[in-house]
């Protein structure tokens, strides 16, 4: 990282790690604050966007910052950041509406029991989101993106105690989780196949990833990312559920941050991934989809919050259509109408807040005349909602022009695509004023009592955000020159010069922007009667991808419940037999694999005849035990086994072990006996030969697999380096002249304790196991050992 | 004598893992010890039977000249006798209490630790 220049970088990491610092310090401040600690808690996103707007003119002018360490060198991972155009207004928005919507929550939590651990959980989500969008490198990226799925679980199933939020909480995590794992195949497939590591790397690499054989996979891979966190049909599901979160979160995650995640990877890699056959066909297929039918049921949904998420996920769905056009005046429209929805949203979620909690309602159906009672909500919620139906002299206009700029082609491709914009944006507007207009307007309802502003903290907000959509549009050229235009030049890969003003021009575009206002004004009007007929449909199909989600997840547990049911059958012996065929594969498959067979060894002629009788005697004492029909004689046959074992040893020259052997064996032979008649257990195999027969054959098998190994072991050289070692040793160094003993107490001496240790270990073991009385009714009262 | 020895353990093996594959805790037992003369005729025979000297150092030198038997593998199956030893003393009690607690020695019978009817798992969130 040699570019660190300019003064962002200084305090690029000051500016990452205020939201963390802030969100380490939440609790406490908040212990003893109570809900003014937000008034200090925004003070790190307002640093943080003070430092970013710093970096304005500089970025402007063409300059990228970049800053970041080498992280895990042996992978060519870094811990790197980018700032251009692209990345500084996400970076602003991040900071300065969530500068505002801590505030905000600051009011709308006020006296919440867990309020410091929302606020915590805010600053981590807002940490999170700000690393995601500076950062350079991909693994980096990776890392915050999935943190912004992780905090957004917490946020949203903040509300715990209830199931629907839950509920919501899993689908995001579940969705968006998983999106992101597939982004990581994506991102490791460009890191594999292209060698590029990072968003610069990508960016100045031109066609390598376009002329990629792998180039389809790869996009699959991010697209599979972008639409599931960008919420595009059917990966929609979770964000109107997320409605289940406080207002605040709402406000923040589903209007300009979280959701745009995958807007924002869309445009970073357009000038890599972008202007293809492939990308200018699925993305605005997805898109159209999930605009029109996103505004369709903004339209049908009663509660205005989840009317407000319906056209958010509307909204993306138009960003995902224009970035799939590709074409500089479509990329230019998405900027613009992303920096327009960012404030216009983020503003009415607040007021949807602010509405709930004056009036204790968000139905539709049950809200009206609430102006006088609340005017500076009002106020906010009309500049807003002007914005986003695209009135002029709001942001939300200029974007709207830009985009009917960009679809303003005779091909059946911009028609097709002109057409679902046209019905998108009509439904919005509709959409936009059932929000904005209606709960203020009209005779108040029997059922709301009281209405009342909220504090200054829960209308400062909205209001902000609605006033400045109107003052970007005044001084647009300003505008222009600092936000859009070096945002677009970012996703477009050259420079972009926008000149659209709010004073519109008499062309094809304001005549389309005009005719989406009369039909929205006209859905406005028929709005209950639209509701009511799209809600009656949807009845009538009955599924969706929402309970598609429960279907799956359903199944999921199902299925992972008949698989551990296999895996795990609780049976020891089916453990046992799984483990013998493994065994059995693993010695026969790798000697077969490595071609290590025995040769066929010569029938032994050196064999004694008491060596003929000791291993006669050893294979009778194994029969008998396998044969035995009561207990006595399988001990018996045990001890017969393991004498005939010792009698090898000594007659092979190991006297010391024989000496041990005869010892345990006696050991062994009478405590079982001891314990054996205790049990009054049968040790014969009762079992049906048909079921003896797998075992058996099995065993042999066994039996072969060990006998071929040592065979083919003792048919190789010997490397005798070490006993020759203990051998001339022995003596010299330790000065005993039993090597065997002098091995296990001198040159082994170590290894020595520890057996010595396990053996103290197993022997206090069977002394708790043996005092141990089972406590608790029911069970038979057992007499311990040590008392019969 | 190796050969033969190879071929005793071999069915030393054999015997071992029927008498595990067994349904009956006994029997496993039973399986455990003749399990561990298995494992330990492998490491004796792996060091070689080469001579029936034990390996002792003659009083009046300080190296063995004559050939002996190698020390090395006999070291280490002492040590495994002990441990096996105390592997199956420790098994043994486990068994015994297990069926005191139980009144079974059939592992089928006993699913404490992985119950037979456990049931769905809750389907909700």
């Amino acid at each position: 990282m040699d570019e660190l220049t300019g003064f962002v970088t200084e305090f690029g990491y000051v500016a990452l790690g205020l939201p963390f610092v802030a969100a380490v310090l939440a609790p406490l401040l908040t212990r003893v604050l109570k809900s003014h600690s937000t008034w200090i808690l925004a003070l790190a996103p307002l640093a943080a966007f003070l430092i970013f707007l710093q970096g304005v003119f500089e970025v402007a002018d063409g300059t990228v910052h970049r800053w970041g360490f080498s992280w895990i060198p042996s992978f060519d991972i870094a811990f790197s950041f980018r700032l251009d155009g692209l990345s500084l207004v996400f970076a602003l928005l991040v900071t300065g509406i969530g500068t505002l919507i801590i505030l905000y929550a600051g009011g709308y939590m006020k006296g919440h029991r867990d309020q410091g651990s929302f606020y915590t959980f805010m600053l981590l989500f807002m940490g999170a989101m700000l690393g995601l969008v500076i950062a350079d490198d991909l693994i980096t990226m990776f890392i915050f993106w999935e943190l912004t799925s992780i905090t957004s679980f917490l946020l949203i199933g903040f509300d715990h105690t209830r199931e629907k939020a839950r509920r919501g909480a899993i689908q995001a995590l579940v969705i968006t989780g998983g999106g992101g794992l597939i982004l990581l195949a994506g991102v490791i497939a460009i890191r594999e196949f292209t060698g590029l590591n990072s968003l610069t790397a990508i960016l100045e690499s031109g066609d390598a990833l376009r002329d990629s054989p792998y180039y389809a996979m790869i996009l699959i891979l991010i697209l599979g990312g972008a639409f599931t966190k960008s919420a595009q049909m059917p990966f929609h599901v979770w964000l109107p559920n997320a409605m289940e979160a406080p207002t605040p979160v709402s406000a923040y995650l589903h209007s300009a941050t979280m959701v745009k995640a995958g807007v924002y990877l869309l445009l970073r890699m357009h000038p890599a991934l972008g202007d293809t056959t492939l990308w200018m066909t699925i993305l605005p297929a997805f898109g159209a989809v999930t605009l029109v039918v996103g505004a369709l049921l903004a339209v049908r949904a009663s509660d205005i919050k989840i009317t407000l998420a319906y056209t958010t996920v509307a909204s993306l769905g138009l960003l995902v259509m224009l970035i799939g056009v590709s074409s500089e005046t479509a990329i230019v429209g998405a900027t613009l109408y992303l920096i327009a929805h960012a404030f216009f949203k983020a503003g009415l979620f607040m007021v949807a807040g602010s509405v709930d909690h004056g009036a204790h309602t968000r139905e539709i159906d049950r809200l009206g005349g609430l102006g006088r009672h609340m005017p500076l909500t009002f106020l906010a919620a009309i500049l807003c909602a002007l914005s986003m139906g695209g009135v002029t002299p709001f942001i939300g206009f200029l974007a709207k022009e830009e985009i009917y700029h960009a679809l303003e082609y005779p091909t059946a491709y911009h028609i097709a695509i002109l057409v679902a914009a046209i019905a998108g944006n009509a439904l919005m507007f509709a959409a936009a004023f059932i929000v904005g207009l209606q709960p203020f307007v009209g005779p108040k309802p029997a059922g709301i009592e009281h209405p009342h502003e909220g504090g200054l903290r829960i209308w400062f907000g909205p209001l902000v955000l609605g006033v400045m959509s109107c003052v970007a549009a005044l001084y647009y050229g300003l505008y222009h020159e600092l936000f859009s235009s070096p945002m677009a030049s970012a996703a477009y890969g050259e420079p972009v010069a926008i000149d659209i003003g709010w004073i519109p021009h008499l062309n094809l575009a304001f005549a389309l922007s005009c005719l989406t206002a009369l039909l929205g004004i006209g859905l406005y009007i028929v709005s209950p009667r639209l509701r009511s007929g799209i809600a009656s449909s949807l009845d009538a199909i009955g599924w969706g991808p929402d309970r598609g989600f429960d279907q799956l997840m359903r199944g999921l547990v199902r299925f992972s419940f008949k698989v551990t049911g296999i895996v795990q059958s609780g049976r020891l012996d089916y453990y046992m037999t799984t483990t013998v065929v493994a065994v059995v594969a693993a010695m026969l498959g790798s000697m077969w694999w490595a071609g290590a067979f025995p040769t066929v060894p010569a029938y032994p002629t050196n064999i004694h005849f008491h060596e003929y009788i000791v291993l006669g005697l050893l294979l009778v004492g194994l029969g008998a035990v396998v044969v035995a029909k009561n207990r006595l004689t399988a001990i018996v046959s045990l001890g017969i086994q393991g004498f005939a074992t010792a009698l090898i040893f000594l007659l092979q020259g190991a006297p010391d072990l024989a000496y041990t052997q005869f010892m345990v064996e006696t050991l062994s032979v009478v405590i079982l006996a001891l314990v054996m008649t205790k049990l009054k257990l049968s040790p014969s195999d009762h079992r049906p030969l048909r079921e003896k027969l797998p075992d058996a054959t099995l065993a042999v098998l066994v039996g072969l697999a060990f006998g071929l190994f040592l065979l083919t072991v003792v048919q190789r050289p010997f490397d005798d380096t070490l006993s020759q070692f203990f051998e001339r040793y022995s003596y010299a160094i330790a000065h005993g002249k039993n090597i065997v003993n002098v091995i296990l107490v001198d040159f082994r001496s170590i290894d020595t304790m520890g057996e010595i240790g396990v053996v103290m270990v197993t022997g206090l073991a069977i002394l708790a196991l043996i005092r141990i009385r089972i406590a608790g009714s029911g069970r038979r009262e057992v007499k311990s050992l040590e008392q019969s | 004598m190796e050969l033969a020895l190879t071929f005793a353990t071999a069915v030393l093996y054999s015997i071992a893992f029927y008498l595990l594959m067994s349904k009956h805790i006994i029997r496993m037992l039973l399986g455990v010890v003749i399990l561990s003369n298995a494992v330990n005729l492998s490491i004796f025979i792996n060091g070689r039977l080469t001579t029936i000297a034990p390996p002792l150092i003659p009083s009046d030198l300080s190296v063995p000249v004559d050939p002996i038997s190698n020390p090395l593998p006999q070291a280490l199956v002492l040590t495994a006798i002990v441990i096996a030893f105390s592997f199956f003393a420790f098994l043994l009690v486990l068994s015994y209490r297990a069926y005191q607690d139980l009144n079974t020695d059939d592992t089928d019978e006993m699913r404490v630790a992985e119950p037979k009817e456990e049931g769905l798992p809750p389907l909700g969130y």
